[in-house]
């Protein structure tokens, strides 16, 4: 592995907490490692694990969310809910052979600019550490060892001379 | 000759208990088999491989598979039935999402032959011989399928028209499908045929479901008794009700047993087994960690509850830290 390896972070931020600390960071101009890519959503109650399993297996290394400390989630109780499914999401994860550092659930504040910096910091050294997943490239292996049969559409461009 | 559509059942890895689900469909099959006449049925019925393959391309009109695909020679099977097939029917939970076989996508190949020939407690075999695909034997050549490194759906190797999904398929579903292909009625393809509803929709027991459900923690139904009448959520049992294909007819649920997920999910979901997962956690009562982890304790194997049916058709398909299958 070159040690130029960036690992890719996918970011969920609830959009009245982290994002806005997130947004916070930048306008105080923190430097941070530059590995995360943010997606809004309005809050991490709505983070189906659908959307972690979907972002492994097109190639992030690692999956970040941030949402509100517990008791102050705008919509009541929405980051207990994410709390509750990230819980036994982390653990089967394990058992499909992915570290349980590669997921993490954050309580960031609106004004908690510095906390998002040390937390992406210190994710993306644990992901160094742990090296690339990959997964897109393993998926795309996994039917190499199948019996193949042309389709008729490529045999026909097989017998049609063009 | 007989000029009935020709119909084909076929198995790859798989129990058997699709077959009996086929013949489940009672005495309505003496009316099927006024209909159509059988190309290949090799657990009832005595055809060969070569019988297939003397028929034209597109000369059976519709054949249904069932079981897992693991092995080279489930594969060349199932692609000469697709070319002799106009329809191609995925029959059961293992060809429509992997079924219990796809588990095995948990360990290795290497794992899985080593404890089956060396480990087993049952197992002798001091020379540690394992099956080859070639032996010489006496001056000839026995020859054995290739065990894959992966168990796949049978849309992972051909190309699938329908789906009856089930463990195994209720043989309602399985008559009135083909009395709809028979008519000349054909679906959107890659259909399901099954109500694109959850079970909880149909379920015997959905006056007794709370509307705020909240579970303290979940039992697991060898250790406690099960009241035969209430919602088995609000008991507290593991059921994946909320997150499955209704279609089955509930029979689990009349035989006082939580859903397991056999039907798969409905349409749109991406990934049965992070669905299941959603909608069982978050009806968890603790707020905090300690007490969630408490409240799923009873979830000793979440892999194996939540894709008991489904692993192969799942976003990661299999446990990622194995040796990736060697291209042929």
């Amino acid at each position: 592995m070159p040690d130029t390896y960036q690992p890719r972070i996918l970011a969920f931020f609830c959009n009245w907490c982290t994002y806005t600390a997130a947004d916070l960071a930048g306008v105080s101009r923190m430097k941070y490692a530059p590995t995360t890519r943010v997606v809004r959503v309005m809050c991490s109650g709505r983070i189906d694990p659908q959307f972690i399993l979907s972002a492994f297996a097109k190639g992030a290394d690692g999956v970040l969310i941030g949402g509100c400390h517990p008791g102050d989630c705008h919509y009541l109780e929405g980051n207990v809910k994410c709390l509750r499914r990230f819980r036994i999401l982390q653990r089967m994860l394990v058992d499909l052979g992915i570290e349980p550092e590669r997921i993490r659930l954050e309580w960031i504040s609106a004004s908690e600019g510095g906390k998002l910096k040390e937390v992406i910091n210190a994710m993306s050294a644990d992901l160094v550490r742990l090296g690339p997943l990959n997964l897109p490239d393993a998926l795309r292996s996994f039917d190499a060892e199948v019996l193949k049969e042309e389709t008729e559409a490529e045999v026909q461009e097989l017998v049609t001379i063009p | 000759m007989s000029t009935k559509p020709k119909v084909g059942f076929y198995w790859c890895a798989s129990c058997g208990g699709c077959e009996e689900s086929f013949v489940d469909v009672a005495e309505a099959i003496l009316d099927l088999a006024q209909l159509v006449e059988f190309a290949i049925f090799p657990v009832a019925m005595d055809f060969k491989r070569q019988d297939v393959e003397a028929l034209d391309d597109g000369e059976i009109f519709a054949t249904m598979i069932n079981g897992a695909i693991r092995t080279s020679e489930q594969e060349e099977m199932c692609h000469l039935l697709r070319r002799k097939s106009q329809v191609i029917i995925a029959y059961g939970s293992c060809a429509y999402s992997g079924g219990i076989p796809a588990l095995a996508n948990l360990v290795s190949k290497e794992a899985l032959m080593k404890y089956v020939y060396e480990d087993a407690p049952t197992v002798v075999n001091p020379d540690h011989a394992r099956p080859q695909t070639e032996t010489l034997d006496q001056g000839r050549m026995a020859t054995l399928p290739e065990i894959r490194e992966m168990v796949r759906s049978l849309d992972q190797v051909i190309e699938v028209d329908y789906s009856i999904p089930g463990c195994a398929p209720n043989p309602k579903l399985v008559l009135a499908a083909l009395q709809t292909l028979l008519s000349g009625e054909r679906p959107p393809k890659g259909a399901v045929l099954a109500p694109n509803v959850a079970l909880c929709a149909n379920c015997p027991r959905i006056d007794t479901k709370p509307r705020e459900l909240s579970v303290k923690a979940f039992k697991r139904p060898h250790l406690h008794e099960v009241d035969p009448d209430t919602c088995l959520l609000a008991q507290g049992f593991l059921c994946m009700g909320p997150a499955t294909r209704s279609g089955c007819g509930e029979a689990c649920i009349r035989g006082n047993m939580p859903c397991t997920g056999c039907y798969g999910p409905v349409d749109g979901i991406l990934d049965q087994g992070a669905k299941i997962l959603t909608s069982l956690a978050s009806l968890v009562e603790a707020h905090d960690e300690a007490g969630i982890d408490h409240a799923m304790e009873a979830i000793v194997d979440p892999v194996g509850s939540f894709y008991r049916y489904g692993m192969a058709k799942s976003l990661l398909r299999r446990k990622i830290d194995l040796p990736t299958p060697v291209a042929r």
